[in-house]
């Protein structure tokens, strides 16, 4: 053999490792590089604790419910430490479940930096330029990630502002957060923190919260967080960050240039809080969860011929840059949605393609995977889902579609399990019932979407989920009520 | 790193690919999205675009080579890369694709040697005993594989029995409502389904087939062949919808049997000229009304001819209902005279001239086609000697009459004398369902249907 690996993947996180053992599935000797804990982002400060401390959340707020019960309790023994705690256990058991994968299917770990050499070659050091061992490979495939993207003026101190890892490792409730990002992360700590009692004030520069969701979800949700306390400046910026003589955080926003808010605040002086004045929040901690950048920085992957965009890297067809055989999947991609469940299909798309170069398997049926089939789930309570196009695009690009929903209260398990917040709804062709798109907003959305996803991916239209008998009582039956929404034959509307 | 350069499925309906010209030769550094070669697929001369980048480090197809979708053509890679594994591969998958061709399949089958692929040089060993399968874990190119978006090879779609291709519902809304038959396509979906871009390239490939802004080069269609013949699809009305299902229904669960006998037509031919001549108005009636009515007579003497088979028991019709079946431009279609044993051949004759006369103007409903208890089918005015035809349901059985032809025959007289004479002959098969009518009474009635037609006077017995 030529080089000591066929493959190998630069990252454990859910790109690398899963991409190491489908490599070896498929006969490569495969290895892995990482600097930290197997997992990466996602597993260890990212998608899974994250998940556990939602799950105690969800068991905090059902308390209330109790009360209905004649349930008396008291939380003056609760301890937020042990819920964070808890979270931990869950992260660093899963970790070593990843050790347990790569070992049973042979994947060689290979902890420390990678620094590559060379097209084929890289140098594994210890962090500090110590040199720990030199491999090389027939295709290297850079599955980095990347980390909390940090804007200045409002640095992560990991005490006060915070970044997602921040929050995750916070031990102490705090009583006021500001949270500066409505997407995902920024909903999803708004809600596990409102569940445990505090002040939350959610900042999002863009009209809307979760902007790249469906607008009535995004309006929808908000009503739900409202209506619990939670309050949202949205089309509003930060401008800076200080602290009062008390210590207190003051964060002061401003209408975003060219929102809604700016254009009211200029066509009626009498607008209150969305005046072109700043306005100053406070609280005790900032989680900034504006987004991610891309951990290409330390590769020095120009020298290699790759190029990047915007700190990106650009890709081909199979994730293949511009340096021939080093591949390039997970959040480090250009154009593609920064998501766990993305970089795991993008990696296993690159091994299966490097096995069929080696001879052993088919040529992957795809180049790139379809943008069209990623769900994105958000899993706050009510939970959303969603896939394929929204209504804002379709609207935008002049596509015929036709738009149906089917309310959760309309579904008798939602209702009699407590859960009657949101809908299903549906985008289809009206020529031919094609599913362009669905989103879910409600309890077990994040689940509940992937039999509107798979119909929709194997081109079953909503006629067939709508032939389909659901199990009663199940919230499944919203997905069908959907359909047949769709089809305008709703039963229970 | 060196990369196998398969035939790509350049058109949606391409199963193999001639290699028209190579755009550059060993050795060449290639770009990624050059034009690697011209390849002429069933329809047009395509370019081939690599998605890889390198040296052309061999080309395995010589121009003029023809190989299938997935064959490997070229190899592209670093100079002096070990492509031998590759090579070898897709040997191997050559092999194993000849070892899986219909006809050879059986591993002790002494058939002739499959011929060698074009794609791969390698001496035959004829002492070989069978076609080796692929090692374990290597796949051979070529094999049903699923097609991809750009880069795969498509197979040709399983058939299911009924002869349509699996495809996605979302796929066949759209051919049904583009009018396209979903046979003359190509699956790339999984396991060969066709799916929804199937549709839309196969319905490029027309536009760019036909459409005057072909570019030369890259679409530049193969000099025409003058046969007068196009490839088209064409939408298919609701009544051939409905003529087609029930045929393969009734062809693939009515188990049919077959009762050829030849008629003397002299008499019959005398009484039709013989009654239309006597007519003043110069009205005249045909013979398939002649035929219907005397079908009809024989057909009450043999109830279970004019049944139908229900599964658990067998339903018989107090009137017989006999469809002619009359070809249209838009298809086959079957009107029916109602209760031809009651009404007389003149009635017939003007019901039928009705009934065709509204067929050939597609104004016909359901009522008048449907419910035949018995049907004929006439090709005779085409010269067609004979023929079987599949039964019309609900009717248990269908006579096929083929022309009237002057033949010699042998006769024999009162005194048992043998001469040759020449006769006006039809030969008539009647299919039969034979989960409702046994052979002895099918083949009692065409007894008695060859004696009325052979000398009607005796219907009137």
């Amino acid at each position: 053999m030529q080089f000591d690996y066929d493959i190998l993947f630069i990252g454990a996180g859910p790109a690398g490792y899963v991409g190491a053992i489908r490599s070896s599935q498929l006969g490569l000797k495969t290895a892995v590089v990482e600097g930290d804990k197997l997992g990466g982002v996602c597993l260890n400060i990212g998608c899974i604790p994250s998940k556990a401390l939602i799950e105690q959340a969800n068991r905090y707020s059902e308390l209330e419910e109790l009360k209905k019960l004649g349930i008396t309790f008291d939380t003056a023994g609760f301890d937020y430490s042990k819920v964070q705690g808890f979270s931990r256990t869950a992260a660093d058991r899963l970790s070593k479940g990843v050790d347990f994968l790569l070992k049973k299917n042979k994947v060689d770990v290979l902890s420390g930096m990678a620094q590559l050499i060379d097209k084929n070659t890289l140098v594994v050091n210890d962090g500090e330029g110590k040199e720990l061992k030199r491999v090389s490979a027939f295709a290297i495939v850079l599955a980095t990630g990347s980390r909390p993207r940090q804007i200045s003026g409002f640095e992560f101190d990991e005490q006060v502002v915070l970044s997602s890892t921040g929050i995750l490792m916070m031990k102490e409730l705090p009583k006021r957060l500001i949270i500066l990002g409505a997407g995902a992360i920024g909903m999803e700590f708004a809600y596990i923190m409102s569940s445990f009692g505090v002040q939350v004030e959610v900042v999002e520069m863009l009209e809307r919260i979760l902007p790249m969701e469906d607008e009535d979800v995004s309006s929808a949700l908000k009503t739900v967080f409202e209506k619990r306390g939670v309050r949202f400046y949205t089309g509003m910026k930060a401008l800076s960050l200080g602290r009062n003589e008390a210590g207190t955080l003051q964060l002061s926003i401003e209408p975003a240039q060219g929102s809604q808010q700016a254009l009211d605040a200029a066509a009626k002086d009498d607008s209150t809080q969305n005046s072109l004045e700043p306005l100053i929040l406070e609280g005790d901690k900032l989680l900034v969860s504006t987004g991610r950048s891309p951990n290409t920085d330390t590769l020095a992957l120009e020298t290699l011929g790759i190029k990047l965009d915007r700190d990106y890297v650009t890709v081909h067809d199979y994730y293949e840059t511009e340096a021939q055989s080093i591949f390039a999947v997970g959040d480090i991609v250009a154009g593609e949605p920064q998501l766990a469940h993305v970089a795991s299909a993008q990696a296993e798309l690159v091994a299966e393609r490097v096995a069929y170069i080696l001879g052993k398997g088919q040529n992957p049926r795809r180049t790139r995977i379809e943008k069209q089939f990623i769900p994105q789930a958000v899993y706050c309570e009510p939970q959303v889902a969603s896939f394929g196009s929204k209504e804002q695009e379709l609207r935008k690009n002049g596509i015929s579609y036709k738009s149906s929903a089917f309310p959760f209260r309309a579904i008798g398990k939602a209702v009699a399990t407590g859960h009657p917040e949101g809908f299903v709804k549906v985008l289809t062709d009206p020529s031919t019932g094609e599913i362009l798109g669905a989103s879910i907003l409600g309890s077990g959305a994040t689940e509940l979407i992937h039999e509107l996803l798979l119909a929709s991916q194997n081109e079953l239209t909503v006629e067939e989920i709508a032939d389909m008998i659901h199990a009663h009582p199940t919230l499944s039956e919203g997905v069908k009520e959907g359909a047949l929404s769709a089809l305008d034959r709703a039963i229970h509307v | 790193m060196a990369i196998p350069v398969p035939m790509l499925a350049l058109s949606p309906t391409m199963t193999e690919g001639t290699i028209a010209a190579w755009k550059f030769k060993e050795g060449d550094e290639i770009k990624r999205g050059a034009v690697l070669c011209e390849v002429e697929t069933d329809k047009a001369t395509m370019d081939y675009e690599v998605s890889s980048q390198g040296t052309l480090l061999k080309i395995v197809v010589p121009a003029g080579g023809s190989v299938k979708i997935g064959d490997l053509i070229a190899v592209i890679g670093n100079p002096g890369e070990d492509i031998s594994a590759i090579l070898a591969q897709a040997s191997q998958a050559a092999k194993a694709d000849q070892s899986s061709k219909p006809g050879n399949t059986s591993e002790a089958s002494p058939g002739p040697a499959p011929v060698q692929q074009a794609t791969v040089s390698q001496p035959q060993n004829p002492s070989a005993p069978a076609p080796q399968p692929p090692a374990p874990g290597i796949t051979p190119i070529g094999l049903s594989a699923p097609g991809s978006v750009e880069a795969s090879r498509s197979v040709s779609a399983p058939m299911y029995q009924s002869g349509v291709a699996p495809s996605s519902p979302l796929a066949r809304k759209l051919a049904q409502q583009a009018g396209i038959d979903l046979r003359q396509l190509q699956g790339s979906g999984p396991g060969g389904r066709i799916v929804k871009r199937d549709i839309h390239r196969y319905k490029e490939s027309l536009a760019a087939g036909t459409g005057p802004g072909a570019g030369p080069g890259t679409m530049a269609s193969r000099p025409a062949v003058q046969t007068g013949l196009e490839e088209r699809s064409v939408s298919v009305s609701r009544l051939r919808q409905t003529i087609a299902r029930r045929l393969g229904e009734s062809m693939r669960e009515a188990p049919h049997f077959y009762l050829r006998m030849a008629i003397d037509m002299e008499r019959l031919i005398n009484l039709r000229n013989s009654y239309n001549q006597s007519r003043k108005d110069a009205f005249t009636i045909s013979f398939n009304a002649i035929f219907m009515k005397l079908a009809a007579m024989a057909i009450t003497r043999h109830p279970q001819i004019n049944s139908t088979w229900l599964g658990d028991r067998i339903q018989f019709h107090s009137q017989i209902d006999v469809g002619l079946a009359v070809a249209l431009e838009e298809g086959l279609v079957a009107p029916v005279v109602r209760d031809c044993a009651q009404k007389g051949i003149e009635a017939i004759e003007l019901e039928l001239r009705d009934l065709i006369a509204r067929a050939k103007e597609g104004k016909l409903k359901p009522d008048d086609y449907e419910g035949a208890t018995f049907t004929i089918s006439n090709l005779g005015a085409w010269g067609v000697e004979e023929f079987t035809a599949i039964i019309n349901p609900p009717g248990s059985a269908i006579l096929a009459l083929g022309a009237i032809r002057k033949e010699a025959v042998i006769q024999t007289d009162a005194q048992g004398l043998e001469t040759i004479v020449i006769r006006p002959m039809l030969r008539a098969t009647l299919s039969s369902d034979h989960r409702a009518i046994d052979g002895a009474v099918a083949a009692a009635f065409m007894k008695d249907l060859v004696a009325f037609w052979e000398d009607p006077g005796r219907a009137l017995l």
